[in-house]
């Protein structure tokens, strides 16, 4: 009896695991592409394309999940992504820099709208959503002025050295971006600070009950304005590497990344009020999204479906997330009651 | 208004003349406390009477505006709850742990996590906590709790509050500061969480106990205080106070006499 008792509970732990919703998602919207998209979606091209897509959001989507653990949003990405790349294409194209330094200019830039962004939410105790919307639109004004200013233009040009061109902005085997290779270190990264240190113990915590856990002695504000300098540096990472890729930025670039990267987050299943999620939901998240984004083009239908079905897939996530969470807490609570 | 003698022990920490305001308010009036070890003192008054602003202040959440703490006969400032809490000060709210969506093992060690390994592959010593939890709970009676990997939202709210006590406990807190422990609770489930509260107190622990029902401060309060208004209105040990006279007290008074009085005319038919 007490072998088929176990056996029971690890098939219910697996399907009460928050990851088992966003990994149904995915495999649904794979079957469903790959039998409309047919063998070029299968096939390596089609799988280079949305992995490359997937990267890119991955990349900003792990910190801000990390962000939506600790019950923050982060609507700022898309200008912090253009930032990012602005600034590297303004210092080391315009002005002929060598690329680290506009490298590390545009990252030190993310960083810093992050920072603030991060004392913002902390100090005024206002909504983060309200707050980073602001910062989204002032750094977008901001950064157009002072490029047009500057350049006259709109989208600066840039010719990367090699290094640079190599590590952050280059085809591997002709068709996968090294943006994998990053979102996959950042993965591991975040995956051990979020499991594995007690900072990932207090992120979950201030999700869960900011109150409680400054009075259990944990720096609220501290993890929570880091964590918002580490989605800053994520978003202007990608705008670096995008600039890298492409040889130019543009500043309305990365506008799209800011409802995507939460669309990513919840349909990888983080709790929208906190406190709740997992680095491989997120993963799965990028990934569903990336697939729908970028399946809908082997279908040979318009693009535009693309939004319904994603649309759609937020709403069922939301709805089973929840359904999910709730059989966490109770399925667990009926084995032990006689 | 101070309290007999303790020939036994000293206070192990005491409130002088204490007073906050919050701008032209004054939650708290001129409030001394003297808090002994291995004691129940129960915080007892109406809503807004003070008993929220008196355990932030003792629990370093706010600083006081005068007067001053003691700590073991020492004077001390709490800069943050953080350094309250290294001294031994642990505070418990009504709903206990309160990270509903959190392992019991992990919210057990939230804010004083166990590590293993060196540098910066220190990481979170999940095993260890899951055993102290279930060792822990266990201890106070909740058997049925075996597996640290549960979530807290899983337990009633009796569960999480003997969970948040034996936290506490576990790290060696001093002074113990009980929030409404029993206000959301059934019969059993709270006269479960009162025989904790006892067992804290024969370890040694000073309990501070807040509550609005007199029946359970007066089952294992050793020392009282009613707070009115901000200010100290009584403070007294075991059997020195009736339980009707409590009860006035806590109610400020006027209103419950006065309430008395007209249902008793009802019920004389006047």
């Amino acid at each position: 009896m007490p072998i088929t008792f176990k056996a029971k509970i690890n098939i219910g732990s697996l399907i009460r695991r928050p990851e088992f919703g966003a990994f149904s998602g995915l495999l649904f919207v794979y079957i469903f592409f790959a039998i409309f998209g047919g063998t070029p979606f299968t096939a390596i091209g089609g799988f280079a394309s949305w992995m490359n897509i997937a990267a890119e959001l991955g990349i900003i989507a792990l910190p801000v999940g990390m962000l939506m653990i600790a019950g923050d949003l982060d609507l700022s990405v898309g200008s912090t992504l253009a930032a990012g790349g602005i600034t590297t294409a303004v210092l080391s194209g315009y002005f002929t820099l060598p690329t680290w330094i506009g490298i590390v200019a545009g990252l030190g830039l993310g960083a810093l709208i992050g920072y603030l962004n991060g004392i913002l939410v902390v100090r005024t105790n206002l909504p983060s959503f309200i707050v980073t919307l602001a910062t989204n639109f002032a750094v977008f004004g901001l950064i157009l002025g002072i490029c047009k200013v500057i350049t006259g233009t709109v989208a600066v040009t840039i010719k990367p050295d090699h290094i640079s061109k190599t590590v952050l902005g280059s085809l591997l085997f002709g068709q996968f971006e090294t943006a994998i290779i990053i979102w996959g270190v950042i993965a591991v990264v975040v995956s051990w600070v979020l499991f594995k240190s007690p900072w990932g113990n207090w992120i979950y915590a201030i999700g869960g009950d900011a109150t409680s856990a400054r009075l259990t002695g944990i720096p609220v504000n501290k993890v929570r304005v880091s964590l918002y300098v580490c989605s800053g540096i994520a978003a202007s990472l990608v705008g670096v590497m995008q600039t890298i890729l492409y040889n130019s930025a543009q500043v309305n670039a990365g506008q799209s990344f800011v409802f995507n990267s939460i669309i990513a987050v919840v349909v990888g299943g983080v709790s929208l009020t906190g406190g709740y999620g997992s680095t491989i939901g997120v993963i799965l998240g990028a990934m569903t999204f990336a697939i729908v984004n970028q399946g809908i083009y082997y279908t040979g239908w318009d693009s535009d479906w693309a939004s319904l079905i994603l649309g759609v897939l937020l709403l069922i996530a939301v709805l089973t997330n929840n359904t999910f969470r709730r059989l966490a807490i109770s399925g667990s609570k009926r084995k032990g009651r006689k | 208004m101070t309290i007999s003698a303790h020939p036994e022990a000293a206070p192990i920490m005491r409130l002088l003349n204490i007073s906050k305001d919050f701008g032209s308010y004054s939650a708290l009036e001129d409030v001394s406390l003297d808090i002994y070890p291995g004691e129940v003192l129960c915080l007892l008054g109406d809503n807004g009477a003070g008993k929220s602003t008196a355990i932030k202040v003792l629990s370093g959440f706010y600083q006081p505006s005068s007067g001053a703490l003691e700590w073991e006969g020492q004077q001390i400032i709490f800069q943050s709850p953080r350094d309250a809490n290294e001294r031994g000060i642990a505070t418990v709210h009504q709903f206990g742990g309160t990270f509903p969506l959190m392992s019991i093992g992990r919210s057990f060690f939230v804010g004083l996590e166990p590590t293993k390994g060196i540098g910066p592959f220190k990481r979170f010593d999940k095993k260890y906590a899951n055993e102290v939890v279930v060792r822990e709970m266990q201890a106070m009676g909740i058997t049925r709790v075996t597996d640290g990997n549960r979530l807290i939202g899983s337990l009633s709210g009796g569960e999480r509050q003997v969970s948040a006590i034996a936290r506490a406990v576990h790290f060696g807190a001093k002074v113990l500061i009980l929030d409404e422990p029993t206000a959301a609770l059934g019969v059993k489930e709270s006269s479960h969480v009162l025989r904790i509260i006892m067992q804290a107190k024969l370890k040694g622990i000073a309990v501070i106990l807040i509550t609005h029902n007199v029946t359970h401060a007066l089952t294992v309060g050793d020392h009282f205080a009613v707070l009115i208004h901000g200010e100290k209105a009584d403070d007294f040990r075991k059997g020195e106070r009736t339980r009707e006279e409590i009860i006035d007290l806590m109610a400020g008074g006027e209103a419950m006499a006065g309430l008395e009085q007209e249902i008793e005319n009802l019920s004389q038919g006047k």
